[in-house]
């Protein structure tokens, strides 16, 4: 049952993702209602993908990594759901969903075994949920910043194309680039909290200063900067951008290394 | 019963004649009880802006229709003569009446298309005429019809979306940077014509919070108190560079007011908040390497003009799109109209057939005096059945040419054959019958 929803989802997320980029190119506003009706469907179907799955498992629910990226991609779209519900930038999706279907895609072709953590606590489930929820809020951050160096381009050179007419206005994506910052870093915090946690109860040990913890740590330490900066300094704007990019970078290698080496198998 | 147009507009006719003809508001009223006084004119509608003075009239007759209009509008100014305004004018009958109206309303025979006055403008006019009870079934209809167009080219098309003046440009340039600008601060720099309507547009956009300095410390306190702003001495307003979000520059002066080094100060101390830049000074008084600052965006005047010119290039393809939403919508209401002249004879033609029908019935009941309930009501039953199967053709066709070509012809017919010659001509309680769909959209349907 959930994996013929978690199809149906894919398939209308590649859909959508298609619509929204033909959106992106061409003036037709139709299109957005349409890549967002499509959106909403796969959103929900995704959702009784994830509920079912629930439900019907005999672990604890987000331990494996397909898990943990089904539901990094689910909780991506409702985020920008909410955004386009409270600001009607459709043009968000144009960026998200690619972003959302690449990360479904990914979690389809990962084998559904890899454990996140050895499931040895029913903890850790915590530690998943919400160092997936920060990233999340980084991802934002990511999409945002894009955003804003596209339309900072096409502002310094004049070129008052489709795309100029589509993307929201700077201050705008600044705001929205902080606001996800802010709100995914400290839910990255508690989720490796959380983690260190459930390792202390498993291993005895905090930290075992692995490769990837150690990237998952400078990450942090990376976006703590980042944060900081812009509160105090006024890191903002394109700087801000170009460093939210970054950021996201770093965190895409730390899942990569999650995945290669089966993040905390090594006990 | 038929639509004329008769009036001058930008296109047609200068300003020394335009302002002649123009009515103000105030004697609208009289204007209009003047024009449906004249024999043949059933309604009527003034629409009199700065740019238009068109009168759109329901006529009897089309020829005696523009001649009266005409005489109408030469009256409306005593140095005015109907000869001389003849080469002005242009008259519109029926489907074009219609067309121009509707064009007229949508802003596509605007000085410049799609802006959005003109509509209100009609509106205005419209009210007038149902104020002074000059505009009737006809003319409300089309008018309504009109308005509702406009709002649906504007809706579906980009026709007004996009800013078609450099000040306003500068507006839209800047929502593209602010989302919100009624938190931003505009510094005035000079008193340019541009930049002072660029501020304004901006202030009515939301801005709430002004700064302007002038080289003649007086110009800057007249233009604080119209903008409700803060006057900033002329020496000191590099200091004040950043305060402001948006800066408008248009003096007379000959070098940079503003350099590099003090955007780059500026956006420091904004701590890189975004500062948007306009110079609408020639010679400028921007630095022009302040548009490779970071976080800084310089527009001069020629970036404003571009921008205006690929609006508008924008404007005309939407127009092209209106045309023909326009096109459909004038074909709409013609077979509106054509129902609506076919109906009352219909009407007519059914009534009398009644009125005989009952007569004889009442006469053959006198000498039948012993008939029984029941064969009574089959003599009233043939005799209905008699008139309706007489009658059926006739409104069929009726109904079915209602929309040809010819209608106008039949329905001459139907009067004479069945003697019809007192068609109401007040069409006012015929309307609720036209709007039920089975008499203007199926001429083939059941009888009733």
């Amino acid at each position: 049952m959930p994996v013929v929803f978690f199809m149906a989802t894919m398939v209308l997320y590649l859909v959508g993702t298609a619509f929204f980029l033909a959106y992106l190119l061409r003036r037709s506003e139709a299109l957005s209602k349409v890549s967002l009706i499509v959106t909403g469907i796969g959103f929900l179907a995704h959702t009784i993908a994830l509920l079912t799955k629930m439900m019907g498992a005999d672990h604890a629910p987000l331990t494996s990594v397909h898990e943990a990226m089904s539901f990094f991609s689910w909780a991506l779209v409702l985020v920008f759901l909410i955004v386009e519900v409270r600001h009607r930038i459709p043009v968000l999706g144009s960026f998200i969903l690619p972003l959302a279907l690449i990360s479904l895609i990914s979690a389809a072709a990962l084998p559904k075994e890899v454990p996140t953590l050895e499931p040895v606590l029913k903890t850790v489930w915590l530690h998943v949920t919400l160092s997936v929820l920060g990233t999340v809020g980084f991802a934002v951050a990511f999409v945002a910043g894009l955003m804003y160096l596209i339309q900072d381009g096409l502002l310094k050179s004049k070129r008052f194309n489709v795309l100029y007419a589509k993307l929201p206005p700077l201050d705008f994506l600044d705001r929205l680039n902080q606001q996800s910052i802010v709100m995914g870093f400290p839910l990255l915090t508690l989720g490796i909290i959380a983690g260190a946690l459930s390792a202390e109860f498993a291993r005895g040990s905090y930290l075992n200063w692995n490769p990837e913890q150690l990237w998952a740590l400078v990450t942090w330490v990376f976006y703590f900067v980042v944060l900081l900066g812009r509160l105090t300094v006024g890191w903002r704007a394109k700087r801000a951008a170009y460093l939210t990019i970054i950021g996201f970078a770093g965190v895409i290698l730390t899942f990569i290394g999650v995945v290669l080496k089966g993040h905390g198998a090594v006990g | 019963m038929n639509i004329i147009a008769v009036g001058i507009s930008h296109k047609t006719a200068p300003i020394e004649v335009r302002e002649k003809l123009a009515v103000p508001e105030s004697r609208l009223g009289e204007a209009l009880r003047r024009l449906c006084a004249y024999p043949g004119i059933k309604e009527g509608v003034l629409l009199s802006t700065c740019n238009r003075v068109e009168v759109y009239a329901v006529v009897e007759d089309v020829d005696a229709g523009y001649a009266r209009v005409q005489e109408f509008l030469a009256d409306t100014h005593l140095s005015l003569s109907s000869e001389q305004l003849t080469p002005h004018l242009y008259w519109l009958t029926n489907d074009r009446a219609i067309w121009h109206l509707f064009r007229v309303a949508a802003s596509l025979d605007s000085m410049i298309v799609g802006e959005p006055q003109i509509l209100g403008q009609l509106k205005d006019a419209f009210e007038a005429a149902l104020t002074h009870k000059t505009s009737s079934v006809i003319l409300n209809k089309v008018v309504k019809k009109a308005i509702s167009v406009a709002k649906k080219v504007r809706t579906e098309t980009k026709i007004a979306e996009t800013a078609v003046s450099v000040s306003y440009a500068a507006v839209e340039l800047a929502k593209k940077i602010f989302s919100n600008l009624s938190e931003k601060t505009v510094l005035l720099v000079g008193a340019g014509e541009m930049a002072k309507l660029a501020a304004k547009h901006l202030v009515s956009n939301g801005v709430r919070r002004v700064m302007i300095t002038t080289r003649n410390p007086q110009g800057a306190l007249e233009l604080a108190e119209r903008f409700n702003g803060v006057a900033i001495p002329f020496g000191d307003f590099r200091r004040e560079l950043a305060e402001a979000d948006i800066v408008l520059c248009s003096t007379g002066a000959s070098q940079y007011l503003i350099r590099a080094e003090d955007v780059q100060q500026a956006v420091r101390r904004r701590m890189n908040r975004p500062i948007f830049l306009i110079d609408i000074s020639v010679p400028r008084n921007i630095e022009p390497a302040v548009k490779d600052i970071d976080n800084a965006f310089l527009f001069d005047i020629d970036d404003l003009e571009a921008r205006v010119e690929q609006n508008l290039e924008v404007r005309h393809r939407e127009a092209a799109k209106a045309e023909r939403m326009i096109e459909e919508e004038v074909a709409g209401i013609l077979h509106w109209l054509k129902s609506l002249e076919v109906t009352p004879t219909i009407v007519a033609l059914r009534k009398r057939a009644e009125e005989i029908k009952q007569s004889e019935i009442e006469k053959a009941m006198g000498r039948l005096g012993h008939l029984s309930t029941q064969d009574r009501s089959t003599i009233e039953g043939l005799a209905s059945a008699i008139v309706n199967k007489l009658l059926h053709g006739s409104l069929v066709t009726l109904k079915v040419e209602a929309n040809g070509a010819g209608s106008m012809m039949f329905v001459e017919a139907a009067k004479r054959f069945f003697n019809l010659d007192n068609v109401p001509s007040d069409k006012s309680e015929d309307v609720p019958v036209v709007s039920e769909p089975d008499l203007d959209r199926e001429p083939s349907g059941k009888d009733r």
